[in-house]
């Protein structure tokens, strides 16, 4: 059956900004589904927040409107745009949500959008557990027990038929937020009242615990004719219990007999029928008994997720392209498929190697989170490798972590010290180390059953791990001589990096890498091919292995390696993974092959279709080289791209050059000297350029002489970070010491950079291009709205800057031109300013992307990384038309989103340290509206009406005199601090007074929580009194209460809230804001 | 589990270095793939794989263990298999015995740790291809020769090998033991209900008589058909079609099997008498091709096979789509076929024939394996449409 022809315009929703559980999966699949939908001539209308997307590159969609997902402003855009029908099922929970949301508004019926993929009863009956529960029980498929309860009373009355352990699921929350698992009635009552308080609805689900089962993933594909296809089978390593966004998984399911395999085939046969899906695809999760394999259904998701992104590049089908064609109403096997060519869409893949996924999680950036694994994820990102043994993936799978020393499986010395007891302990209550502790184990000589018998990991992959450990010991007991060719062998092909071998045997990485060449040991490319090799592949989706045979084929032309940036990470996300794919889409358009190499399964630059050819390989030297020089042997020059994927390639770039490859755009000499504190400093004092002063020290006495030198505060940090990891603003030399015993201890021989902290400056970043011809066009000037000392990923930002003088932003233009010249820049370029006291510095230069070039691009319409790519090529920006600095039409403003709202115990105040996992985009006519959007699009709703509740410290009282001046003219009542609110009636504004935290009852903590306040401004009180603050921004953050912690971002939102009184409802495309300004294409 | 090198070689001269899984010696056969990701034992039980050296593309075989539960006939008839990695142990609640000990105990040379995809490739570009594996100190030399020397499938009659002896009667009744009737072991866990697609046709009282010819039959069909309520007689190959219609029986199946159609001119007579005779037929894989050579059709070898569990089957008069398990080096040629038949199911991946239906007469046939194991059991309503189509005593 042809498509539909009814349909003429879609609506795609996307999942907004990146948050844990909700990352650039999403824009994978809503790309795949724009790109599926408009080759089928439909027009598409497309709502995301999220600029760093490729999915709102305006050319993927007709209309492209980067706003606040609510129900409120879909409404105003439907109403303009009339689509015929909404696709919610490739944008996450957020995009469902959202669909529920517009249908019961009585939205979709009064524009008559249909909704396509998923019906809305498909959604309740997946989303809504007790339906769901009913909905199992109904067709036999058996569900942990459970029941629903809408106060702790109910919840309490039904842990007494379920028994404990139990687990605790808010309902309508993502990624389990708010979830977990009670052992007792005290652990019981806290998530269940915890629950209640996040849930939309006031509903948590009281389940049975299954912990310890087995937990397998079926992704299912369904179309209108009933034909049904299971396009991958997943496996968690870690069983029951913990989120399988925070399992090691494997596809395709590793333990389960056929007979066991083809029972949970028909029961996701059965479930996705009965819940209704009828077009598109799904994600189904079982727990099985291990001892008597008792199956039950844990969930269902009745759309696309990051398990069907993950199942998509482990099998190459392409789930939300296919599954946006089935939407249309196309059948399966009408839809081909694109890697053999000859073959339908309607058949499950065959895989003839192992996928692991092992996730990352950002810890170190909460040091005092709760790291225990339960049911609500914590993870921030995930590697995927793939290998043709488990063992060869799993090892593949630690090392694209880049983990540094604390990946080490063996003799790592981070476990060493635990004692049995403790041990035994830690694999039972799992965090994120679990997978490390249970190698700790094996190597102290525990059994297999023992391990077993504590974690309920299958045996299976435990004596995986074991004989992994006794290749490792033998290792190490072989010492330093030269390794026998068949044991190098037999290593290497389990998944033994060179430098792994190295450091177990005590040679260096170099030695060995010279042994392996010796031994004849020759590193093969396989491809993926949804078939096991049954039909011939025509898309060259590589990985490697120690074989014979290589599938590679590498072609006669020029090309270019583009270096992914791994898995996701605080710091290094999808803005490094959309500039990759820029590269790559103006490298093909400029008639270069492009080659990408990346290890995230969530990114659209492991498409298949993003790159010429794909390497989905550890993005290591030893990896990337073995590429490098397997496309060399195509006979064409191979150069390679670095500047795109943040650390991860930087990282590697002077051992590239050294080995000879050439790296296109700025030298790795150039990117050494920004990196290098001293000749950095150098250069800028040549240039009569500011800047702080500054100094590096290795030890605490270097560090008292620099300090002492250059005057206190002090910003200090380790070299070659991102994401501020280990940045700290320091006020006196007690702290100092403290610091640099703690990095002195962690990397030893490591220079500590110390800078003089420009209190109370504004800080600015500045994107640029530059070509070879010393030409600079600066993409756009943004003023953070937070002042200097929060890093700028957690500051809100402003484009155009509207607080900095002419004067001012004509030095900054002045000095990014002459730097840029300086330092040879050919390709992007981003440098943060400070202004103090009128006086311009620089703060930092990176020559390579940043995370604000695709907001930037977003904003003025000017893709700047394609035009980047083409100037590292060797064209001018002259000839792509690019000559003035670019303008922007309408107010943009950038607004972080941050997880602390997964994480128990970690204060919400921000500082130098990255800490958000995502950023929205708001879009206005004037600061105020732009700034109102963002902060609403990051989830931050700014309240209209209320009291705001106002405690600063003396430092700020003076600055906050004007906002809560204009929240008591907005209509706000004012609530205050003892000493705060004097200040305030001193200057005619009278305030409540409330208790602090400390001083008695009912305080400030307790007015939040009965809801008695709607915006809270806080600025830190100094280390006395941190507690009592933190306690009270925790509890504004579980009650949703906007907590302002800086006075610029407090006069901001006093902005926006004026501004919303206004037209808060003003939409516009992004198309209509280039057709304002003379874009560039 | 100690491991021994030992090696693959094929009849054009080309070597595959590995170590041994399973038991020690020379084996020789045709080397086929098979691209299922689960189902090692039932495949290596299955008897049409007779003669074959089975490649799994998969590269972790053994990991759950080998049970009798599993087993579709009395022993392993692979003549050898091929594993990228052999699981050390079993890891699976139903595991009786780790895959190697199941290969020693049954004779069976297995071969691991070569490239599987490799060889995956090599016979799909050329065709399947004759081999030889020899564990210990055999040279390759002796390997390429025994390959060559290895008769090849067409014109094999290899079902005389895999049939029973004698005939036997089969039937699962709600009280029988977990350990069925011929020593055929069921599962009761994984027992499908018989579906209700599959409504018995007026005027049948009781529990309907089904004859099978044992061609090399997988038990499956046997637990398929007995649960969803047929008596069974099963018959060897050879069985005249007399004989059969002695039993007075409701219908007659034909199963799947080893070889080459084209060689059992003995079994076609039979079967033309059959449906003069007016019995409902029913064949599946080689009971398909043989059915359609008494009608008058051919049958061709193919390049490579179809061997998996993830083939895409679409049946012509509904238009559904089915995955279905399959297992064959022949099939019917296209147009071969008299006006009276009509072909009911073409596979998705190659257009070949993959099911027909007489237009007039109760027959029917499909090339794959509806009674799957291993494989999807989408096609499970076939047992259903043949229990309707039984004629009355």
């Amino acid at each position: 059956m042809p498509r539909r022809t009814d349909l003429r315009r879609v609506l795609v929703i996307g999942s907004g900004p990146i948050v844990i559980g909700q990352a650039c999966e999403f824009d994978y699949s809503g790309t795949q589904a724009c790109k599926a939908l408009r080759a089928e001539g439909l027009e598409i209308v497309l709502v995301n927040s999220n600029p760093a997307t490729i999915m709102t590159d305006p050319e993927l969609a007709d209309r492209t409107y980067v706003e606040p997902l609510t129900v409120e402003t879909l409404s105003v855009i439907i109403e303009r745009e009339r689509p015929d029908a909404l696709l919610p099922t490739v944008g996450g929970q957020t995009a469902l949500n959202l669909a529920v949301g517009l249908a019961e508004a009585g939205v979709l019926d009064r524009f008559g959008v249909e909704l396509i993929g998923a019906s809305l009863e498909a959604i309740k009956v997946a989303e809504d557990r007790l339906l769901f529960r009913q909905a199992m029980t109904s067709i036999g498929i058996d569900v942990p027990d459970s029941g629903a309860a809408h106060s702790l009373d109910e919840a309490l009355a039904l842990v007494k038929v379920v028994g404990f352990p139990a687990i605790i699921r808010p309902s309508f929350t993502l990624g389990g937020v708010g979830g977990g698992v009670a052992y007792n009635l005290d652990e019981f009552r806290a998530l269940s009242s915890r629950g209640l308080s996040m849930s939309p609805v006031r509903q948590v689900l009281v389940e049975q615990s299954v912990l310890g089962w087995k937990e397998y993933e079926l992704e299912v594909m369904r179309d209108v004719a009933d034909n049904f296809v299971v396009v991958c089978s997943i496996e968690n390593i870690d069983p029951m219990g913990i989120h399988t966004g925070d399992s090691i998984t494997v596809a395709p399911a590793m333990t389960l007999s056929d007979k066991e395999y083809q029972r949970l085939r028909d029961l996701a046969r059965r479930i996705i029928s009965r819940v209704g899906v009828e077009t598109g695809g799904a994600n189904i999760q079982f727990a099985v008994n291990p001892a008597d394999g008792r199956v039950v259904a844990i969930e269902m998701n009745p759309r696309v997720s990051r398990s069907s992104a993950l199942a998509s590049k482990a099998t190459g089908f392409p789930i939300a392209k296919i599954a946006a064609k089935l939407a249309l109403g196309y059948h399966l096997d009408e839809i081909p498929n694109d890697i053999t060519r000859v073959t339908p869409a309607s058949f499950e893949p065959s895989i003839d190697y192992v996928v692991v996924k092992v996730p990352r999680w950002n810890f170190e950036k909460f040091p005092d989170a709760d790291r225990t694994l339960t049911t609500q994820m914590k993870s921030v990102g995930e590697a995927m490798a793939i290998g043709c043994t488990f063992k060869e993936a799993f090892l593949k799978g630690l090392r694209s972590l880049e983990l540094g020393r604390s990946a080490w499986l063996w003799r790592s010395g981070w476990e060493d010290d635990e004692g049995e007891e403790l041990l035994a302990r830690r694999l039972l209550v799992a965090d994120e180390r679990r997978i490390w502790r249970v190698f700790s184990a094996l190597e102290r000589g525990w059994s297999v059953d023992r391990i077993h018998d504590i974690t309920k990991i299958d045996r299976w992959f435990l004596v995986q791990f074991e004989e992994l450990t006794a290749m490792a010991l033998m290792l190490k007991a072989h010492g330093r001589g030269a390794i026998a060719p068949d044991v190098l062998g037999r290593l290497k092909r389990a998944g033994f990096s060179d430098q792994e071998i190295g450091r177990l045997s005590g040679r260096d990485e170099a030695a060995v890498t010279s042994d392996v060449r010796g031994a004849g040991l020759r590193r093969a490319y396989k491809r993926i091919d949804t078939c096991a090799a049954e039909f011939e592949s025509f898309t060259p989706y590589l990985y490697s292995t120690f074989a014979d045979e290589c599938e590679a084929a590498p072609t006669a032309r020029d090309k270019v390696v583009i270096l992914g940036s791994g898995p996701n990470r605080i710091g290094q996300g999808i803005e490094f993974d959309y500039c990759c794919c820029h590269a790559a889409f103006a490298l093909r358009e400029e008639g270069v092959e492009t080659v990408m190499v990346n290890c995230n399964p969530e990114t659209v630059s492991t498409d298949y279709d993003t790159a010429d050819r794909l390497y989905f390989e550890p993005l290591t030297l030893e990896d990337v080289m073995a590429i490098i020089e397997r496309e060399r042997q195509g006979g064409g020059a191979v150069s390679c791209l670095v500047q795109f994927g943040g650390q991860t390639p930087l990282k590697l770039a002077l051992a590239l050059h050294q080995a000879g490859v050439p790296l296109i755009g700025t030298s790795a000499d150039s990117i050494d000297l920004a990196e290098d504190r001293k000749r950095f400093s150098a250069l800028l004092s040549r240039l009569e350029i500011n800047q702080p002063a500054s100094g590096t020290a290795t030890s605490r006495d270097e560090a008292r002489e620099v300090a002492a030198s250059i005057g206190f505060p002090v910003v200090v940090r380790p070299s070659y970070v991102l994401g501020g990891r280990g940045m700290a603003i320091v006020y006196e030399q007690a702290a100092l010491d403290r610091y640099m015993r703690g990095a002195v201890d962690a990397s030893p021989g490591h220079p500590v950079l110390i800078d003089r902290f420009l209190e109370d400056a504004f800080e600015l970043d500045v994107d640029a291009v530059a070509d070879a011809t010393g030409a600079v066009v600066i993409g756009g000037i943004m003023e953070h709205i937070e002042e200097a000392g929060i890093h700028s990923g957690d500051s809100s930002c402003v484009l155009p800057s509207y607080l900095v003088a002419e004067r001012h932003l004509e030095t900054i233009r002045d000095w990014t031109r002459r730097i840029a010249r300086a330092l040879g820049v050919v390709g992007l370029m981003n440098i943060q300013f400070a202004i103090r006291d009128d006086v311009v510095y620089v703060l930092e230069v990176n020559p390579r992307a940043s995370r604000t070039v695709p907001f930037l691009s977003k904003a003025t319409g000017v893709p700047l990384a394609k035009a980047a790519a083409r100037v590292m090529l060797g064209r001018t920006l002259a000839d792509l038309g690019l000559v003035d600095d670019l303008p922007v039409t309408g107010v943009f403003v950038k607004t972080p989103v941050f997880p602390f709202v997964r994480f128990q115990g970690v204060d919400i105040l921000l500082g130098p340290e990255m800490k958000s996992t995502g950023e929205a985009m708001g879009c206005g006519a004037t600061f105020g509206v732009a700034f109102a959007k963002a902060q609403s699009a990051a989830g931050q709703t700014l309240p209209d009406r209320g009291t705001a509740f106002i405690s600063v410290n003396d430092h700020d009282k003076p600055t906050t005199l004007p906002i809560a001046r204009e929240l008591a003219a907005l209509g706000f009542t004012l609530a205050a601090t003892r000493g705060t609110a004097a200040f305030l009636a001193a200057h005619g504004l009278p305030a409540d007074v409330i208790y602090k935290v400390n001083e008695g009852r009912p305080n400030i903590a307790d007015e939040v929580v009965n809801g008695r306040i709607s915006l809270v401004i806080n600025t830190p009180l100094g280390r006395a009194s941190f507690f009592d603050d933190r306690a009270l921004r925790r509890a504004a953050m579980m009650h949703g209460v906007p907590c302002i912690t800086t006075l610029t971002g407090a006069a901001a939102a006093v902005s926006a809230i004026r501004a919303m009184r206004t037209d808060v409802s003003a939409v516009r495309a992004l198309q209509d804001y280039y057709a304002g300004s003379a874009g560039h294409s | 589990m100690t491991l021994r090198c030992a090696r693959l070689a094929l009849e054009d001269g080309s070597c595959f270095e590995g170590v041994g899984c399973g038991a020690e010696g020379v084996t020789s056969g045709e080397v086929v793939f098979n691209t299922s990701m689960t189902g090692y034992q039932e495949i290596l039980t299955d008897p049409s794989y007779a003669g074959q050296i089975v490649t799994m593309t998969c590269p972790e075989v053994g990991n759950y263990g080998t049970t009798a539960l599993d087993a579709e006939s009395r022993r392993p008839f692979v003549a050898g298999f091929i594993v990228r990695e052999c699981s050390p142990v079993a890891s699976n609640w139903r595991s009786a015995a780790p895959l190697h000990d199941f290969l020693r105990a049954h004779h069976i040379v297995a071969l691991a740790g070569i490239d599987t995809r490799a060889l995956t490739r090599r016979l799909r570009a050329g065709g399947v291809l004759r081999g030889a594996i020899g564990t210990g100190d055999v040279s390759v030399g002796t390997l390429v020769e025994r390959a060559r020397q290895t008769p090849p499938m067409e014109g094999a009659d290899l079902v005389r090998t895999v049939t029973c002896a004698e005939p036997f009667a089969f039937a699962l009744s709600p009280d029988a033991p977990v350990h069925g009737e011929a020593g055929i072991a069921t599962d009761r866990e994984f027992l499908l209900p018989g579906r209700s697609s599959g409504a018995p046709s007026p005027g049948l009282a009781g529990r309907p008589l089904v004859a099978a010819y044992d061609f090399g039959m997988k038990w499956n069909i046997l637990r398929r058909l007995a649960a969803c309520g047929c008596a069974l007689k099963v018959f060897p190959a050879a069985t005249p079609a007399a004989e059969i219609l002695e039993a007075r029986p409701n219908g007659v199946f034909l199963s799947n099997g080893p070889g080459d159609p084209a060689a059992l001119p003995y079994v076609v007579a039979n079967l033309r008498a059959l449906i003069e005779a007016g019995v409902p037929l029913f064949g599946i894989c080689l009971g398909h091709q043989l059915l359609a050579l008494a009608l008058g059709g051919r049958t061709f070898k193919l390049k490579f096979g179809h061997r998996g569990g993830n083939h895409p089957v679409k049946d012509l008069e509904t238009g559904r789509v089915e995955m279905t398990s399959q297992n064959h080096g022949f099939a019917v040629e296209a147009g071969s076929l008299p006006p009276d038949v009509r072909v009911t199911h073409e596979s998705l991946y190659d257009k070949t024939i993959e099911g027909l239906r007489h237009r007039e007469r109760p027959v029917f046939s499909v090339q794959y394996h509806p009674e799957a194991s291993p494989g999807p059991h989408d096609a499970d309503y076939l047992f259903g449409r043949f229990l309707s189509s039984l004629r009355p005593d």
